[in-house]
């Protein structure tokens, strides 16, 4: 009771202050009402600038394109052919790798991530989920170039040498062949996977931790289990979210240029062969732009940058139409 | 805008001047090849130094800088590919292309137990760039090589995949001692590779020959020679096998033919000494000056490199311009009008 009447006159102080403050920033009392307007405006302004900016790196985007649409037509999307010199542009190969490398990475750091995730909000004892997340969250901050240097001088080796030969034994043909070289589709699946992670596990985690602890007491006064706990109140109530998290990891893994073109070998080729070198479409571009001539060929390049900005576009459309068709019963169930 | 793009080049310059008074204004710009940059970051310190001129010179790559010297934003344009005619045309107005900066490209190769030195023929180089030899103990390796011990090594190609002046350098010669060449890939600065693994820039290829055992590549002389890499001899057009280096990259210069427009890949030059695979780098500028002032500076510039700072090259392991080329591009300097 003595501490419920020692928190009353903070609470009014505190009352107290706030309209104070929104004088400062408002004027007088009664044009609170005009503030929150104006706040309403500016803020939907900034929001209205993003969807600008998306509209117009896509326009952009394609008025750069259009000498190399005029002169390839649809070719460009189903030709495995890249031959500058005779002006021959076909995408497939860069789409390959990119959607490839990316599709490797999820595979790999998913599972990772949410397991960590999941460790770190519902299991770990407390004094470890701090430091832990906080050394997430310095991995998210390590340039790619770094990222890229470290996987060809020390990961593009112990693939090679190591992991690449078990690879070839485990699953074998026709996705994993062994080749001498470290610089393939799989290790720059493997070097986004690592790239990806901090995102999905601290976006997951923060979703994690914003499921309501009752789902948590009610699952286990129920004699849930901790897996059944995290299936039951935890995983169901957060796939839109763990979706997000996945997809904010997929969008870095297909634009990641520097860290990906250190590694996949730069050979754009169309192969079931994860352990032969490849190409991506971030990758061409940042390879080819600054010394690219012709008007022809600087075209093809942005139309690279169009297609993964379209590709892009409908895979997150793809995910959340998934999490509507997956969740729109859950209310019910 | 202006102001912005100021500040901006101001701030470039200090850094790479390092110590250059930040309030002297920036008297000539300059934009294009990474090739060029060391060489010509070390010729416009010096020239700052000696005529308080300042030059400030921005490593786009050499596509970015002909696009802006045709742009106006640059006074000068420096590609390691010459202006093709359509792009002179855009000019709107005579240019020239003039070769100040000459430069090799060394084939170096991870062989375990081969040292530097493996000698190659160009129908050797070329077949292991199209594939058609895939191993180190080829007898025809053997044939030129007594006393080299080849392993049975398959052989790992490694390329530039990005666009460059060395690449450029690299499939002129391929094209011009192999018409299979020149036919199914062509020259420029970005081919498409019948085989191999690509690395961006010299240190992307040099990397991927550290790494990979049994693999060959191209990088430019400077960075083989700082490296210590592992460099084939070639043999030249006269026969004999030449290692590359400052001196054969001037002999190649020396026995070259030159045009009057010095629009000329020099690559598989005849001469004893001539190393095959080697370029210029080219300075664009217009005839017509624009501005009297800046005109007068940029060929009081340009005369500058082609006394001065063209003795200096070799510092750098780019290899002078001989004598006789050297008077040929200063009469070129001469028709400039401003």
């Amino acid at each position: 009771m003595s501490s419920m009447e020692n928190q009353q006159p903070v609470a009014g102080n505190e009352g107290a202050v706030k309209p104070a403050l929104s004088f400062l920033f408002f004027g007088k009392l009664s044009e609170v009402g005009i503030g929150d307007k104006i706040f309403r405006a500016v803020t939907g302004f900034f929001a209205f600038l993003i969807l600008l900016l998306a509209v117009l790196t896509f326009v952009a985007l394609f008025i750069n394109s259009i000498p190399s649409i005029k002169a390839i037509g649809w070719k460009f999307l189903v030709s495995s052919e890249w031959d500058p010199i005779r002006q021959v542009f076909g995408a497939v190969p860069y789409v390959y790798g990119t959607l490839v490398s990316s599709f490797i990475a999820l595979v790999i750091a998913v599972p990772l991530g949410l397991g960590i995730a999941l460790f770190l909000t519902e299991l770990a004892p407390m004094h470890l989920r701090a430091p832990v997340a906080f050394v997430v969250d310095i991995l998210a901050a390590i340039p790619s170039v770094v990222y890229g240097l470290w996987g060809m001088f020390v990961l593009a080796p112990i693939m090679a040498r190591y992991i690449n030969p078990v690879m070839a034994k485990l699953i074998g043909a026709p996705f994993f062949v062994n080749t001498s070289i470290g610089l393939s589709f799989f290790s720059a699946g493997v070097i986004l996977s690592i790239m990806i992670l901090p995102t999905i596990i601290s976006i997951s985690r923060d979703v994690f931790e914003a499921v309501p602890n009752v789902y948590r007491e009610s699952a286990k006064a129920l004699g849930a289990t901790d897996w059944e706990t995290i299936q039951l109140s935890v995983l169901k109530s957060s796939k839109p979210g763990v979706v997000g998290a996945i997809m904010l990891g997929l969008g870095r893994a297909l634009g990641e240029t520097m860290a990906v073109t250190m590694v996949i070998g730069n050979n754009p080729q169309v192969t079931a062969n994860l352990l032969a070198p490849g190409h991506s479409m971030a990758a061409v571009i940042a390879n080819e732009f600054t010394e690219a001539t012709g008007d022809v060929y600087l075209a093809a390049l942005s139309e690279i940058g169009l297609l993964l900005m379209v590709i892009t576009f409908f895979l997150n459309v793809g995910a959340h139409l998934l999490v509507w068709f997956t969740t729109r019963n859950y209310g019910r169930n | 805008m202006k102001n912005i793009k100021k500040l901006v080049l101001a701030g470039f310059a200090g850094m790479v001047m390092m110590g250059a008074s930040m309030a002297h204004a920036v008297d000539l710009n300059g934009a294009g090849s990474t090739f060029d940059n060391p060489i010509f970051q070390k010729w416009f310190h010096e020239y700052y130094t000696a005529n308080q001129i300042q030059v400030n010179y921005q490593s786009i790559g050499s596509g970015g800088g002909i696009q802006q010297w045709l742009a106006k934003t640059v006074d000068f344009g420096a590609t390691d590919a010459y202006l093709t005619d359509d792009e002179a045309k855009k000019a709107n107005g005579p240019s020239l292309n003039l070769p100040v900066v000459l430069g090799a490209v060394c084939v170096t190769y991870n062989i375990p137990g081969v040292d530097s030195g493996l000698k190659l023929t160009p129908k050797i180089l070329v077949d292991i760039y199209r594939g058609k030899i895939t191993n180190w103990n080829d007898p025809a390796i053997a044939e030129i090589n007594p006393g080299v011990t080849l392993p049975d090594l398959k052989i790992t190609v490694a390329h530039r995949s990005d666009g460059s002046g060395t690449t450029n350098i690299f499939t002129s010669y391929l094209s011009k001692v192999s018409t299979a060449w020149s036919t199914e890939v062509g020259w420029g600065k970005s081919v498409n590779f019948p085989v191999g693994v690509g690395g961006k820039g010299n240190e992307g290829v040099a990397g991927i020959v550290e790494q990979v055992s049994g693999s060959i590549g191209y990088v430019e002389l400077a960075y083989c020679v700082q490296n210590k890499m592992a460099v084939a001899k070639l043999k030249n057009k006269a026969g004999n096998y030449v290692e590359a280096s400052v001196a054969t990259t001037t002999a190649a210069a020396k026995g070259a033919k030159m045009p009057s427009s010095f629009k000329i890949m020099i690559t598989n030059a005849s001469g004893e000494d001539a190393y095959p695979i080697c370029g210029f780098s080219w300075v664009v500028v217009r005839v017509n000056q624009d501005d009297p002032v800046k005109g007068k500076k940029l060929v009081d510039l340009l005369n500058w490199i082609l006394d001065k700072g063209n003795a200096e090259a070799g510092d750098l392991y780019y290899a002078p311009l001989p004598d006789s080329l050297v008077e040929k591009v200063k009469g070129a300097v001469a028709t400039i009008k401003y």
